[in-house]
Formats: structure tokens, C-alpha cells, sequence
């Protein structure tokens, strides 16, 4: 058994350890710099993956993008999103917005994964690193908006706020759920319904179809707890639930519950810390 | 400019749904089926292309059993021009469907695949890409924005962090995200309407056997209850004490 992880930065490969060790085995990186574009960086790692019988990486929609082409490249088995490992050909991730978890067995090698980091710990480092400039594909890039600035990445965080529609609008929003999460050093987070009336911006969406976080302290303000969303924070350590509304779904899944209105809580809370 | 369009029948995104008791499948008594959302923006995302340019044609396929034509049906009163039902009650993976729609494409002869991103029942996000690795095909994924131009597609899509612009030569294979569009309310002439438009059916083209098989459907683990705080005052206690502050 060997596994090949390709990782995007080297807090991947620390996490690509956790992996290793669930399956059992030893590992060697492929870190990927430059700006990958998928149809030429999958033709570029193709050659990289002989000999491996596992290919993996840390989930996120580059990864996606990513892996999904080169599984196609290889006729290669995939599993999508693991977030635990039976054996090297049987896995455990979640379906239907994190309402089932299924348990999957592959049937031929090469096996290609994207796994969820939360569920797996372990520190070993990598056998053989190679580092891979992005290669230039047919897709071209044309122009690219990153946004983010000075807070940490969702998906590493460990303090996230998050806030849902209830925020009203976009300057709301960066004032009462940035500034709690300034105060904290964490990141801000958004419900698909927040980002889709135009609240937040898309890449801070938390939720099944959006970034999956794990921080040791998730504050949901106003966010009413979809299934969708739920399946989103579910590894984060302790989850608070700040809702006017006192039969809101979140309360069921949260360790501590406020009933109280977030535009008085919040500020009371951020003047308090 | 071709466009061909799968779509998937899914459970009902809305609908809550369980395992089975003996965790073989899903619960589906009594749930409704619908077309997987992504996908519908898809179809939606085609027509209005169609709208703007009339040499632009839709051509829908699903694969599954024949309870498909129901989702086909609702592709073509959104506004697709004919149909295809490749009829199978075989087990499939994401690799059975990249397959499957790889002969499809051959037959079709499509400039653009357009595809949701994900089912909303498996959650996957794999066939469009491996269906691009099959045809050799460039693929832009999670797209927010699709312009055409000549030859090509401009397509900016969702990232980890932001977004990008990719200028996309064709043919080419592009998958939906949610904000693409919203799609349309269909009025009922566009569902009479759909009920005479051409819709064939057709055996599957390979003999591809899955590569994945799932064991067992169980509810996830639940976290255990917590606890309700009174006041500002006591949460910040709570926090302290539990070392997150």
C-alpha cells in the first residue's frame, strides 16, 4: 500500500498525516504551487501517481476540482469527502447535506479520495516531497478575486462566527459578526442563506455545500440551523447558538444555547471578552 | 452551439430522509423525486442562452430508470429542445455515469456540457470532471458566471477563496453552482408544451460496472445536548470555564 497526497501548502501535508495514519501507511506530497488550472495540473500529476495505490487530498473546491479529473485520467476508484477510514478499500463520508452517513467500499486500485481533516489525527511527516509548479492547461485564467484579508482561513480557524440572514445587509454583517470575530482572532462565517441575499461573500459560506469547519469555538448568531449547515460545523468543539427565536433547530445541537436578540448580545458580548 | 445537459432524479432536496432500518438504502416511501438542483440551474442557465442566441439548441439526458422522463419532462418545459432517457435500473457510481455520458457525447456531439456540480443525494462532485478526463475535454467547475464568446466559454467560478475567470476553449465541459441563476417558474403552457417535444429512449452504450459500492446508510452520530444560558453574563462564565475564551 502507498499513498501519494497532493497538497496545495504545508499545513496539507501536516494534515495529510492524520490520513496516513487512518489508513495505515507511510506517505509521500505532491505540493502543488503557481495557479493550478485542473485540466493541465491532473495531466502534470498523472505520471506522479505510479506505483501509489492511494491518491489524496484535503477537501476543498480546489481539490475537487482537481481530483475528480485526475480519479477520470486514471479509471481510478473515488471517494469523495472521508471523514473516517475502516480499512484501505472501505470508507466512511456523509450524503444527502450530512443527513446520512454512508459507509462505501472500493472495488479496484487505484483508490483517489478527498478526506475531511477533522476526523483525522497524527503528525507524521512525509516520506518524499515533490514540489510541482501548476502546468499551464487549456483553460486559461483570465483574472482572479481573492478575498479574505487579515483573518485566518475558515476551514483552519479556531474561532469562527458565523451569522445568517437575520445580519440584514453587508456592512451589518462585517460590523457585528467581523468585529466579534476580530475580537477573537477567528474567522467569519455565513449561512447559504446569508450569501445568497448578497449578506456575505461566497467563499464564507459554512455548510455541506460550502466550507466545512472545525474550530474549537463556533459562535452561529441568528443562524436557525439547516441540516445543510449543521453538516457544516458538526467537528467544531463547542458550538454556541446566539437565536431570538427559542425553537430554532440549533439549540438541539448546540452546547451552549442563548436565547437572545444578536444585535444587543453580540456587542454585550464583545465588550465583555 | 450544441449544448447537452444531464440531469439526475433525486429524492426531494427538501425532504427530510432516512436509511433504511437495515441501513441497505434510502427511505424513499411516500418522499417525492424532483431534478437535482444543480442541474436545473444548469438547464435554466442553457435555455437562457438559447433565448439570447436562437441558433443555440438543448438537447436533456438522464440516465435511470424509466421514472426519468418525469425530470426530463420538466427540462423540456423549462425550455430544452428534446430529450434522451438512457434506460437502466443497473447500479452506478460517478464512473458508470462518466461513462455512460461519454457515449452520450459521441452520439450528441455537444460544443458544451453543462451539469450541476454535485447530486444532492450522493453529494459526490465527480462525474462532470471525470466525464471532462474521458472526452479530454478543459472543465470549469463550480461556475457562478457563464459567457459565451466565439469558440469559447468565459466562465467565472466560486474558489476556496473568492473567485476566477477561466477562458474556456471549446468544446468543454462546465459545471453549475448555486448562485449560476435562480431558475424560472414554469407556467403551465411551457409544461403542455413539453409534453409533445421529443423524447427517446435507449439502452445503455457500455457495459462499465461500478467502482465503488455503498455497504451501509446510517444517521450520522448526534452530539449530545447542551445547555441553555440566561444572559450575556453567564455564556462568557461558560466559556471560561470551558477554556474557549
Amino acid at each position: 500500500m502507498r499513498l501519494l497526497t497532493v497538497c496545495f501548502d504545508t499545513a496539507e501535508v501536516a494534515q495529510a498525516g492524520g490520513f496516513a495514519a487512518a489508513l495505515g501507511c507511510e506517505f509521500d506530497a505532491v505540493v502543488v504551487s503557481g495557479h493550478p488550472v485542473a485540466d493541465g495540473l491532473a495531466e502534470a500529476l498523472r505520471p506522479l501517481t505510479e506505483g501509489y495505490t492511494h491518491i489524496a487530498a484535503v477537501s476543498s473546491m480546489k481539490s475537487k476540482d482537481l481530483m475528480a479529473r485526475l480519479a477520470g485520467l486514471l479509471d481510478a476508484a473515488m471517494v469523495t469527502d472521508v471523514v473516517a477510514v475502516t480499512s484501505p478499500s472501505v470508507f466512511q463520508r456523509p450524503m444527502v447535506a450530512g443527513s446520512i452517513l454512508a459507509t462505501v467500499e472500493t472495488l479496484c486500485s487505484p483508490v483517489v479520495a478527498t478526506f475531511r481533516p477533522a476526523g483525522f489525527k497524527g503528525s507524521a511527516g512525509a516520506g518524499k516531497t515533490t514540489e510541482l509548479v501548476a502546468a499551464a492547461g487549456r483553460a486559461t485564467l483570465v483574472s482572479e478575486t481573492v478575498r479574505g484579508g487579515s483573518r485566518p482561513d475558515l476551514s483552519q480557524a479556531k474561532v469562527v462566527v458565523s451569522g445568517g440572514r437575520p445580519l440584514g445587509d453587508a456592512e451589518t454583517f462585517e460590523r457585528v459578526i467581523g468585529g466579534l470575530a476580530d475580537k477573537l482572532g477567528g474567522a467569519a462565517g455565513a449561512t447559504r442563506a446569508a450569501v445568497d441575499s448578497g449578506i456575505a461573500p461566497n467563499e464564507l459560506q459554512v455548510g455541506q455545500t460550502g466550507k466545512i469547519v472545525a474550530p474549537d469555538l463556533y459562535i452561529a448568531a441568528g443562524i436557525s440551523g439547516s441540516t445543510q449547515h449543521m453538516a457544516g460545523i458538526k467537528d467544531s468543539k463547542l458550538i454556541v447558538a446566539i437565536n431570538k427565536d427559542p425553537d430554532a433547530p440549533i439549540f438541539e445541537s448546540a452546547d451552549l444555547g442563548l436565547v437572545a436578540d444578536l444585535f444587543e448580545a453580540i456587542p454585550e458580548l464583545q465588550s465583555k471578552l | 452551439m450544441k449544448i447537452l445537459v444531464p440531469v439526475k432524479r433525486v429524492v426531494d432536496p427538501y425532504a427530510k430522509v432516512k436509511p433504511l432500518p437495515d441501513g441497505s438504502g434510502l427511505d424513499v416511501a411516500g418522499v417525492k423525486f424532483d431534478v437535482n438542483p444543480f442541474d436545473e440551474i444548469a438547464v435554466e442557465e442553457a435555455v437562457r442562452m438559447k433565448e439570447r442566441d436562437p441558433s443555440v439548441s438543448v438537447t436533456v439526458v438522464s440516465i435511470g430508470s424509466g421514472d426519468c422522463e418525469e425530470q426530463l419532462r420538466k427540462a423540456l418545459a423549462i425550455g430544452a429542445d428534446e430529450a434522451l432517457l438512457v434506460e437502466t435500473t443497473d447500479e452506478m457510481d460517478s464512473t458508470v455515469v462518466a461513462a455512460e455520458l461519454e457515449a452520450v457525447v459521441r452520439q450528441v456531439g455537444p460544443d458544451l456540457v453543462l451539469m450541476g456540480k454535485q447530486a444532492t443525494d450522493d453529494d459526490c462532485n465527480q462525474a462532470g470532471q471525470m466525464l471532462a478526463a474521458r472526452l479530454g475535454w478543459p472543465q470549469a467547475t463550480f461556475a457562478c458566471k457563464i459567457e459565451t464568446a466565439q469558440g469559447s466559454v468565459r466562465v467565472t467560478r466560486e474558489t476556496d477563496n473568492g473567485e476566477e475567470t477561466l477562458d474556456v476553449p471549446l468544446p468543454a465541459v462546465v459545471t453549475t453552482d448555486l448562485r449560476l441563476n435562480e431558475p424560472r417558474y414554469i407556467a403551465l403552457p411551457g409544461i403542455i408544451k413539453a409534453r409533445s417535444k421529443p423524447l427517446s429512449r435507449q439502452p445503455r452504450a457500455t457495459t462499465a460496472a461500478p467502482k465503488t459500492r455503498t455497504i451501509r446508510l446510517e444517521p450520522p452520530p448526534s452530539r449530545p445536548p447542551g445547555r441553555r444560558v440566561g444572559s450575556v453574563d453567564e455564556l462568557v462564565a461558560a466559556l471560561r470555564e470551558r477554556g474557549a475564551l
